[in-house]
Parts: C-alpha cells; sequence; structure tokens
C-alpha cells in the first residue's frame, strides 16, 4: 500500500512542478523575466512562435521565447552548447513529441494554424516543415529508397518515371548526384559522413516541405563540401523558409539573413545578422560573437 | 581550460620510469588472466568431449542391427494352402511358421519342444514382418526359397555388440548356453552380420528395441513445433512492437513488464500444469496430442520471444526513427518500414533459441500425456504422439540393455536438431543483415 501511493506521488509530479518552481523559475503563464533585445517579427511569418515554453520534466529548457520564421529567408539560431537551439527547433515540428518527458507550451503557428491544437496532424506538420538532424541518419536502404521514401509515403509521384526525377532532382540539388548517380542501388550507409548528410538533405528536400529545419547540417562536413551546402541553403531560400542552428558564427554570418542568439534557454537578442555581427547590442551576444564565451 | 604550461625537463623521464617499474607486473597479471580463462574454456571443451564421445560411443552402436541369414522356402502349402492368392490371404498368413522351418532345416538336431522356441527365439518376432512385405510387394516369388537377412532378437544383438557377458553363469544371462552355441554356429557360417538399422529413423516406439525408432517421436516434435511457431512468433513480435513502441508508458505497462519477465522464469513444468488444468480439462482437447504440447511450449516460448523482440527493437538506433518521423512517416510506417527489419535478425535469433528451447523440453509434456507408448506415426496435431526429450526419457528408463543405445543415438538425433536450428538463426541473422 505505501509503494502504491508513493508510485502516485511521483505520477502526480509533473504537475505539480511549475508551481514548485515559481521560486526560482516563473511559472509557464507567468509573465517573462527578461526582454529579448531587437524585433522577433518576420517581415513574411510562416511560423510564429509565442511565449514558448519547453519543460524535460522539471528542466525548463525553453523560457519565453518569441520568434517568426520568415519566408525567403534563412534565420541562424546560435549559442553556446546546452542552451536550448534544437530543443527550440525540434518545437517546430513536434519532434519534442517523441520525448516523453519533454512538455511544450505557449503558441506555435504554421501560417495561421496552430501546430499543437488537436486539429494539426503531425504527419501532415512534419511533411510541410521538414528537419535535417544533426548526425546524419540515413536508412540503412538503398540511396533511391532514401530519397524516394517521402515522396512514397506521401503519395508525391504518380509513377515510376515522376519518381526517378524527384530523386534526381532532389539529389542534384544536394550536390550529390554525380558521385552517386551510377550507384542509386547501394546503400546509403556506405557513403561517406559528408556524402550522407547531403543524402539526408536530399531526402528532406525530395518532399519539397515548405519550412526546412537544419540542426547543424554541416558538422560533419569538409569546407567543400560545407561551401556546397551552404550555396543549397541559398538557393533553397527562393522558396521555401530555413532554420539552421550553427555552432559557426562564419556560417551564420555568410548564410543567414536574420540570427537568434539563445542562451540558457533564453532567447537573448535577435536581429538582422548584419547587425547582431556587426553591432550587438545585448552584453551575452557580444561576448559570444566575439569569443569571449563558451 | 588552461593553456598547457612548458615541459618541465625531468618530468617525462620520471614517468617513464615509474611505468617501466610496474610494467612487468602488468603484463604478468594480464598473462594470468588470460590464462585463467584460457582453462576455464578448456575446462568446459573438456566436459564437452567427454559428453559427446560418451553419446558417439553409447549410440553410434544403434546404427547397425544384428541380422541373420535364413534360406527361406516361400513354401505356397504354407502361405496360401487354398490357392487362392488375394490380398486378405496374403497379408494374413503364417509367415512365422516359414521362418521356424527355415530355423529347422538349420538345426535338424533340435527336436525338443522347448529348445525349439528357444531357438525360434533368435529371430526377431517382429521378423516375420518383413518376410510378409516381401511376398507382397512380389507374390512371383511364392515357391522359390530365398536367403533373407531376416531382424535378430535384441538380445543377440547385444552378444553381437558385446553386450552380453558370456562368462556370467546361464542363470543370470538373457541368453542359454545352448543359444549361444547356436549363434554360434551361424556366426562360423558367416550367417550374422550387422547390417543398417532402418528401423531406427523410420519407425515409432516398440517395445522390442530392434523395432523401435525415434521417427514417431520426431514427427510429434515438428508438429509440436510447427504449433508453437506459428502461435508464438507472431504474438510475440506483436506483443513486443505494442509494449515498446505504441503503449504508454505508465503503471500498467510496467507491471505486464515485470509479469513477463517473471514469466520467462517460471519453471516449465507449471506450464504443463496450466495446460492440463486449461486445454485439457477445461477446453477439453485430446490427451497426448502435439497441439496440446505446441499450445503449452506457446505459453513457454512467448515470454522469451517477447523480451528478445523487444531486445531487438530497443537496440534499433533513436536515429532512424527520428529520421522517419522527421520526413512525415505516421508511427505505423516507422515501424513497418524502418524499425521491423532492423529488429527482424534479433527477433528471429531470439525466436529460434525460444523454439530450440522448446524442442528439448520434456517436463510440461508428462503433464499432458504425451508420455505414452505411441507407436503409430502421428498424422495430425491431434494425434496421439510423443516427442523426442520424452522418447528419450522413456528410452532410458526401458529396462532393456539394447534401449541404452538407442537413448544415446536419440540424443545425438535430438543434438543434431539443435545443432541445425542454431545455424539456422546465424545464417538467418546472417543473412538478413546483409541486406543493408
Ligand atoms: N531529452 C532530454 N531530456 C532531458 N533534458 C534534455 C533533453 N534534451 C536536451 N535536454 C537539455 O535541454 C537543454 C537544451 O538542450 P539542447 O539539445 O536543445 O541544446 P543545444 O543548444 O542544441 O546544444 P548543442 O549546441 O550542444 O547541440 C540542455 O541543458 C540539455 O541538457
Ligand atoms: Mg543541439
Amino acid at each position: 500500500m505505501r509503494m502504491f501511493r508513493q508510485a502516485t506521488a511521483e505520477a502526480m509530479q509533473p504537475a505539480t512542478t511549475p508551481r514548485q518552481t515559481t521560486a526560482r523559475e516563473p511559472a509557464p503563464s507567468a509573465a517573462p523575466t527578461y526582454r529579448t533585445v531587437g524585433d522577433h517579427r518576420a517581415a513574411n511569418p510562416i511560423i510564429t512562435a509565442r511565449d514558448v515554453n519547453v519543460y524535460y520534466g522539471d528542466k525548463h529548457a525553453i523560457q519565453h521565447v518569441n520568434l517568426d520564421i520568415g519566408l525567403n529567408e534563412v534565420i541562424a539560431l546560435i549559442g553556446p552548447s546546452g542552451c536550448g537551439k534544437s530543443t527550440f527547433l525540434r518545437c517546430l515540428n513536434r519532434m519534442n513529441d517523441t520525448i516523453e518527458s519533454a512538455r511544450v507550451t505557449g503558441e506555435i503557428k504554421l501560417y495561421d494554424e496552430d501546430i499543437y491544437s488537436k486539429q494539426m496532424d503531425v504527419v501532415m506538420l512534419r511533411a510541410r516543415v521538414g528537419m535535417v538532424f544533426q548526425k546524419p541518419n540515413p536508412f540503412p536502404k538503398s540511396i533511391y529508397d532514401n530519397v524516394a521514401y517521402g515522396p512514397r509515403i506521401h503519395g508525391l509521384a504518380r509513377d515510376r518515371t515522376e519518381l526517378d526525377e524527384i530523386v534526381q532532382k532532389s539529389l542534384e540539388r544536394a550536390g550529390l548526384w554525380n558521385e552517386v548517380k551510377d550507384r542509386l542501388e547501394e546503400p546509403g550507409t556506405g557513403l561517406s559522413g559528408g556524402q550522407q548528410q547531403r543524402l539526408c538533405i536530399a531526402r528532406t528536400i525530395a518532399v519539397s516541405p515548405e519550412v526546412i529545419l537544419m540542426d547543424e547540417p554541416c558538422s560533419a562536413l569538409d569546407p567543400i563540401a560545407t561551401a556546397r551546402i551552404e550555396d543549397l541553403i541559398d538557393e533553397l531560400r527562393q522558396n521555401y523558409a530555413i532554420v539552421i542552428v550553427t555552432h559557426s558564427m562564419q556560417q551564420a554570418a555568410r548564410v543567414s539573413q536574420r540570427t537568434a542568439y539563445f542562451h540558457l534557454g533564453r532567447l537573448i537578442e535577435v536581429g538582422k545578422t548584419e547587425e547582431i555581427f556587426t553591432n550587438p547590442r545585448h552584453k551575452l551576444t557580444e561576448d559570444y560573437i566575439t569569443g569571449r564565451f563558451g | 581550460m588552461s593553456e598547457p604550461g612548458p615541459v618541465k625537463p625531468n618530468e617525462p623521464p620520471r614517468t617513464r620510469d615509474r611505468v617501466a617499474e610496474g610494467l612487468r607486473r602488468r603484463y604478468m597479471k594480464e598473462r594470468a588472466f588470460r590464462l585463467l580463462g584460457l582453462a576455464a574454456l578448456l575446462f568446459g571443451l573438456g566436459f564437452l568431449a567427454i559428453f559427446f564421445v560418451t553419446l558417439v560411443s553409447n549410440g553410434a552402436s544403434a546404427l547397425l542391427q544384428t541380422r541373420i541369414l535364413l534360406d527361406v522356402e516361400l513354401d505356397p502349402e504354407v502361405i496360401d494352402p487354398e490357392g487362392r492368392r488375394d490380398a486378405v490371404a496374403l497379408e494374413t498368413a503364417n509367415y512365422q511358421q516359414l521362418i521356424r522351418d527355415a530355423l529347422n532345416r538349420l538345426f535338424p538336431d533340435v527336436t525338443e519342444r522347448s529348445e525349439r522356441r528357444a531357438l525360434y527365439r533368435l529371430l526377431s518376432p517382429a521378423a516375420d514382418l518383413e518376410v510378409r512385405e516381401l511376398v507382397l510387394a512380389n507374390p512371383a516369388l511364392i515357391g522359390e526359397t530365398r536367403s533373407l537377412w531376416l531382424l535378430a532378437d535384441d538380445d543377440v544383438d547385444m552378444l553381437i555388440k558385446g553386450n552380453i557377458d558370456r562368462d556370467v553363469p546361464e542363470s543370470e544371462r538373457r541368453l542359454s548356453d545352448a543359444q549361444i552355441g547356436w549363434i554360434d554356429a551361424l556366426l562360423d557360417e558367416g550367417r550374422i552380420e550387422r547390417k543398417l538399422n532402418r528401423y531406427f529413423f523410420t519407425s515409432g516406439d516398440s517395445r522390442d528395441p530392434e523395432l523401435a525408432g525415434i521417427f514417431g517421436a520426431t514427427v510429434g516434435s515438428f508438429f509440436m513445433l510447427l504449433v508453437t511457431l506459428v502461435l508464438s512468433f507472431p504474438l510475440g513480435v506483436a506483443t513486443a512492437v505494442y509494449l515498446e513502441e505504441f503503449a504508454p508508458r505508465n503503471r500498467w505497462t510496467d507491471l505486464i513488464e515485470v509479469n513477463i519477465n517473471n514469466l520467462a522464469a517460471v519453471p516449465s513444468i507449471v506450464f504443463g500444469l496450466l495446460g492440463l488444468a486449461l486445454f485439457i480439462n477445461a477446453f477439453g482437447l485430446p490427451r497426448s496430442a502435439p497441439l496440446v504440447g505446441g499450445l503449452v511450449l506457446t505459453l513457454m516460448t512467448l515470454p522469451v520471444i517477447i523480451i528478445a523482440s523487444r531486445a531487438a527493437l530497443k537496440a534499433v538506433p533513436p536515429s532512424i526513427r527520428e529520421a522517419a518521423l522527421g520526413i512525415g512517416a505516421s508511427k505505423m510506417q516507422t515501424v513497418l518500414h524502418h524499425v521491423l527489419p532492423l529488429a527482424l535478425p534479433g527477433m528471429l535469433t531470439g525466436t529460434i533459441i525460444g523454439m530450440a528451447r522448446a524442442l528439448g523440453e520434456s517436463a510440461p509434456l508428462l503433464m499432458i500425456g504425451m508420455v505414452a507408448f505411441i507407436v503409430d506415426i502421428p498424422e495430425s496435431p491431434l494425434d496421439p504422439a510423443t516427442a523426442l526429450p520424452v522418447q528419450i526419457f522413456l528410452w532410458a528408463d526401458s529396462p532393456e540393455r539394447a534401449f541404452v543405445e538407442r537413448t544415446s543415438a536419440a540424443i545425438l538425433v535430438l543434438l543434431a536438431f539443435l545443432v541445425v536450428m542454431n545455424g539456422i538463426a546465424i545464417l538467418l541473422r546472417k543473412r538478413f543483415e546483409r541486406r543493408y
């Protein structure tokens, strides 16, 4: 009986957590204790995130973040390791649903649909908001099947020729076509790390999402492959909105139009990339981009 | 992190000396450790070798069976005195008499009734069946005299194989002095030889060791494993997939998990009792049927398969799931297209190991009546049958000396099946892994 009560108490814990944390941290509904420097809005927003909080159990990993993702622009998320960049990114296509302890509050809208509402279908959401992961994760299937998988499950191609076209176009745009066109039937896991990452990018763009989330897509790549991906990002920007997490200031400066600086779960500063890098307004931002932090 | 300071000149040599001092002892420990491991391995292998040598030396002789060459006159007067030549007449004819006549011709001096009966006992009581088979297959032979190698009695077989001691007093021997004399006479004439024992692999159990075979038990085991596989693999995999991929983590699923782990450790005889109470007494399924055996073994194997399958699912890297989900695959598509194919080799290995365990199981089968003496080869999972390990148990329990070698041979056959199954497990795993 005693064990039973204990278990109940444990099961209750998440509900009581916010109240317990009031002393140290603001409750989810409470007003933020900080203000983001700069303008979080975009000219042509596709995604609007308002007062987003993420908890892992009782760890408050993202705190009161407001941020827009705009069409035809690349926004870079930067910040020291563990500050919540990946966590925020994963909110945008609900990949956090797969983590049991994660809880998201606030409002994130794709155009005017709340992506956390009951009406939103995650399958549809993830087809519209694609993701490239930090570590290349090709399926243990052929190169062709890797790229064709998304179009296949979503029924994007009417026949084999159309599918072939999609696969070829996606691989070309990811800058991989020339290297793999003669061995499309070989396993994707047999490629080098950089090639695998480009394969994953091809796999994501094969679905033609509206937004592409990239979590440090170049961390496994050499400078040449990196440059190619950056070109690709610039090209993709013409049709999509792109969010990229990066640890490279240079990369952020090169590919993005807007930059958001995260620190310990807070969005400290956001604004035009050149302004952030030439004239940061917050002390933390300045420390970080000048290399005095992290 | 502070910058490393300049290297102090005397530091690296000191480290080197310290390391050199301990190095010898470190290597000695390593060698000792390796030797210990090797010794343990050799110890185990030694026992395995003893086990196999005993089994093979005991069991190999079961492959050969003593036969006696007799000139059997297929006398139409005995076989078919009315000259009907129809199937009934040929099947019911007194072939025993033909063999007795042949023996009488060989040993004309033996005239007394009891002595003659002892003489006739040199041959298996089933020797006439072979003559009958011959005549039924080719009735035109009637009237001819054929030299036939006929099955000897198991006692003769044991004497030839050296398992009956001639020096023991006659009263304690299963063969009389007279019988041994006749056998020696036959040996001198080259009328006794060891031939391949075809009954061992083709017939069911028998009271006469020379006729007893493992085929019945093998077929019984086969039907049982078939039932077990057909039930436990889909059920086990489906349960594992549900628990691992779809079920919420809460107190109920925790409870289920604890129970499954416990069930895997329950002694198998308990499952036998459950099967007896449930399948036979409550559901009225037949006793001794491989169907019931299969059901009981399913109960026993299911937890093993579920646990192995869950481990296989857990071993699939989460990045693969994320990749599929991130591209918009539904939960089910993720599982069916990506997770299951990767987990399948592990699931198959677990299943085959579970099946191998089921194949070697005898205790629960005793409870559901599969220990019965069954001569007929089962033709369906509903026919009464025994299983290989139960057959071994039955033979090991039989008093006849000739069953000793058959027990060993049956164990070898069971082991061979186990080796084949585990080989298949390895092959399947290799095969599925190579696809990626
Ligand atoms: N699954 C999880 N469970 C619990 N805590 C987590 C989990 N994932 C991340 N966290 C915590 O949330 C915080 C933010 O993590 P996140 O992965 O978003 O950082 P990041 O900014 O992406 O870091 P990096 O640059 O190293 O990738 C970290 O303190 C981390 O420990
Ligand atoms: Mg990260």
